[in-house]
């Protein structure tokens, strides 16, 4: 299959691509660039999360912004407790991401699973919009709830640590996103290539046929949709750790659409997919959007124009339109 | 709580609710026709608003206005269709999401480009000015008339579509595409008609709207999620069920917004009342539809049952 091995190329490209621009960054001194490398780490790690919903089981979740910001709402929560040295339901904040990462995990799986035992019952164009509507509403739950920011957001004083990095750093904190990415990746190659991830694709191309061999296509969905709003919660967390903020703008509809552009440009479930995504995503909006004040314009008239012509996204045009997941 | 506060509020819900219908009624109509899902359908609120606002106030003329408005809702909706949306019709639904998500971006920009950044004022006209004295209450006559007039749009629209030749082919449309086409109905016509049709629907909203807010770049994505709330109750491609889930939405948001925070103002302290009466009363609706989905999955009056 040279496609396939075509395919093996590009990512090693991608993820080499990733960790040396940094490491070149890093020696000729422009912390800014690091910064952007981090964010498409973070970015593509959100990505990979929708990824297993969207690429490889099929539900087109509009309302992903909704676990994204959670996980940054959980980040920025528990280290304002932590810095003001109060408890949290009776428990103390914590400042350390490893305690961090877990609970934004834990929340925003409760989240995605409450909601999309849901939204499964539908499909389609229906499950499209509940996901959108039910992520409005952790949005406006969020602005109109005065205890946390409100609509102003919620600032993160000092940065969360990581045992052995010094977190303020842009290297280590990049080293940290990069490090997660690429296990988040390795999870979600060892998914698709499980029974799990065989169900799962069964389903989304045939879910009577799959039910039919023994599969129930609602538990799997679910299961699937729980791991992946799991996933975008971790990347929120990491997210609001680099902006040392935490913004209700964050879990708004635009951020879902984003997420859903990085799949898409970077090519529907290939496993690198989100990381060339995130890549373009970003690496457009900084060359446009020092040009020219209106790139969005552009960036929607590329989107067009990959939507209606590339359909393979980035990787697809590379390593040859093969197969779909 | 007195009972003209109460009336007020119910008005208000009703108002919001009839605004809604206008955006729902085009958004579902393009779904039940063409099968399309439309995230511009916002944008098109927010340049009915635009082209409105600045008719308005280069003719200092309202109802020029209105229909400057909604001409250029229809207008630039047509021009959508023709160019970019006719291809989508057979694509899957992730396709289209992502293609009218782009056209947000360029629609909002060339908006941008167009008007300026800033916001701009619209004036309720000299005619519908003031208050109506309702007995128990004043309420703004402007509001009252948008009452008034989303009702008329309204009962047209029905008119339009159960009475009328086009009506019918609408109707024969959301039935089966193929057999009409076959019949000699040109249906590529018929598609830019439909989405053209609740396009100005939706532009009249924008401008019909812009008069009590300010008109700027971004004020159709709220409208437009609360439409898809509308239609997921209702029953998407059922203009019955777009209007019975808009006076839904419309009057329980409002309502919860007011109600809520009394309510819990009597058993906690005030500040603490407001602030997570607004809270939920903003989750309000979204818990209507989680009720409906789960009783009803279809919606209240599914189309294609």
């Amino acid at each position: 299959m040279p496609e396939k091995s075509r395919e093996y190329a590009v990512n090693a490209v991608l993820a080499l691509g990733l960790l040396l621009v940094p490491l070149w960054a890093l020696w000729a001194g422009e912390p800014f660039t690091i910064t952007l490398a981090t964010r498409i780490a973070i970015l593509a790690l959100a990505g990979v999360g929708l990824n297993i919903a969207l690429g490889l089981g099929g539900m087109v979740s509009f309302g992903h912004a909704a676990y994204f910001g959670i996980g940054a709402y959980v980040a920025g929560i528990l280290a304002q407790h932590a810095f003001l040295n109060t408890p949290v339901l009776g428990l103390p904040g914590s400042n350390q991401m490893l305690t961090i990462w877990p609970v934004a995990m834990l929340i925003s799986g409760v989240m995605a699973t409450a909601i999309g035992a849901l939204s499964l019952r539908t499909s389609g164009i229906f499950f499209i919009m509940i996901t959108l509507a039910f992520a409005q509403m952790v949005f406006y739950f969020a602005i109109s709830w005065p205890a946390y920011g409100g609509e102003d957001g919620l600032p993160i004083y000092v940065r969360n640590q990581f045992p052995g990095l010094n977190t303020m750093r842009p290297w280590d904190l990049f080293l940290v996103a990069f490090g997660v990415l690429m296990v988040g990746l390795a999870f979600s190659a060892l998914l698709r290539g499980s029974r799990f991830g065989a169900a799962l694709m069964a389903i989304r191309q045939n879910p009577e046929r799959a039910a039919a061999v023994g599969i129930n296509p609602y538990g799997v969905q679910l299961t699937a949709f729980a791991i992946s709003g799991m996933i975008t919660g971790l990347a929120g967390a990491l997210m609001a750790d680099l902006t040392r903020f935490t913004s209700p703008s964050m879990m708004a509809w635009p951020m879902s659409g984003e997420l859903i552009v990085i799949i898409i440009l970077g090519g529907t479930g290939r496993l690198f997919g989100p990381v060339a995504g995130a890549a373009i995503l970003v690496g457009f909006e900084v060359t446009f959007g020092g040009m020219t004040e209106h790139w969005k314009l552009w960036l929607g008239l590329v989107l067009l124009g990959a939507v209606l012509f590339a359909r393979g996204g980035l990787i697809g045009l590379i390593a040859g339109k093969e197969r779909h997941g | 709580m007195t009972a003209a506060l109460f009336l007020e509020q119910v008005l208000n819900g009703l108002q919001l609710g009839l605004m809604l219908f206008l955006m729902s009624a085009g958004l579902t109509l393009v779904f039940g026709v063409m099968g399309l899902i439309n995230l511009a359908h916002g944008s098109l609120y927010m340049i009915g608003a635009f082209f409105c606002a600045a008719a308005a106030a280069a003719s200092g003329n309202f109802w020029l206005g209105l229909i400057a408005g909604t001409a250029a809702a229809a207008a630039a909706g047509a021009l959508i269709e023709v160019t970019v949306l006719r291809r989508l019709y057979d694509r899957d639904h992730l396709d289209q999401v992502l293609a009218t998500f782009a056209l947000i971006l360029v629609l909002s920009e060339l908006t941008k480009i167009g008007f300026g950044p800033f916001p701009l004022f619209l004036d309720v006209p000299p005619i519908l000015s003031g208050t109506v004295n309702l007995g128990i209450a004043h309420y703004p006559l402007y509001r009252l008339a948008l009452i008034g007039f989303g009702l008329a749009v309204a009962l047209g629209l029905w008119l339009l579509i159960a009475r009328t030749r086009l009506g019918i082919r609408i109707r024969a449309g959301e039935n089966d595409r193929e057999m009409i086409a076959a019949l000699g109905v040109n249906i590529r016509a018929l598609y830019t008609l439909v989405f053209a049709l609740g396009a100005g629907l939706a532009g009249l909203a924008g401008a019909l709207v812009g008069a009590v807010q300010s008109v700027q770049v971004g004020m159709g994505e709220p409208v437009l999620i609360l439409a898809f709330v509308v239609i997921v109750i209702g029953g998407i491609g059922s203009i019955k069920g777009a209007m019975v889930g808009a006076l839904m939405v419309g009057v329980i948001d409002t309502m919860g917004r007011f109600l809520l925070p009394r309510l819990f103002g009597h058993f906690m302290e005030q500040s603490q009342a407001a602030g997570i009466g607004a809270a939920l009363a903003s989750m309000l609706i979204y818990v209507l539809m989680a009720a409906v989905l789960v009783i009803r999955p279809k919606g209240l009056f599914p189309a294609h049952a």
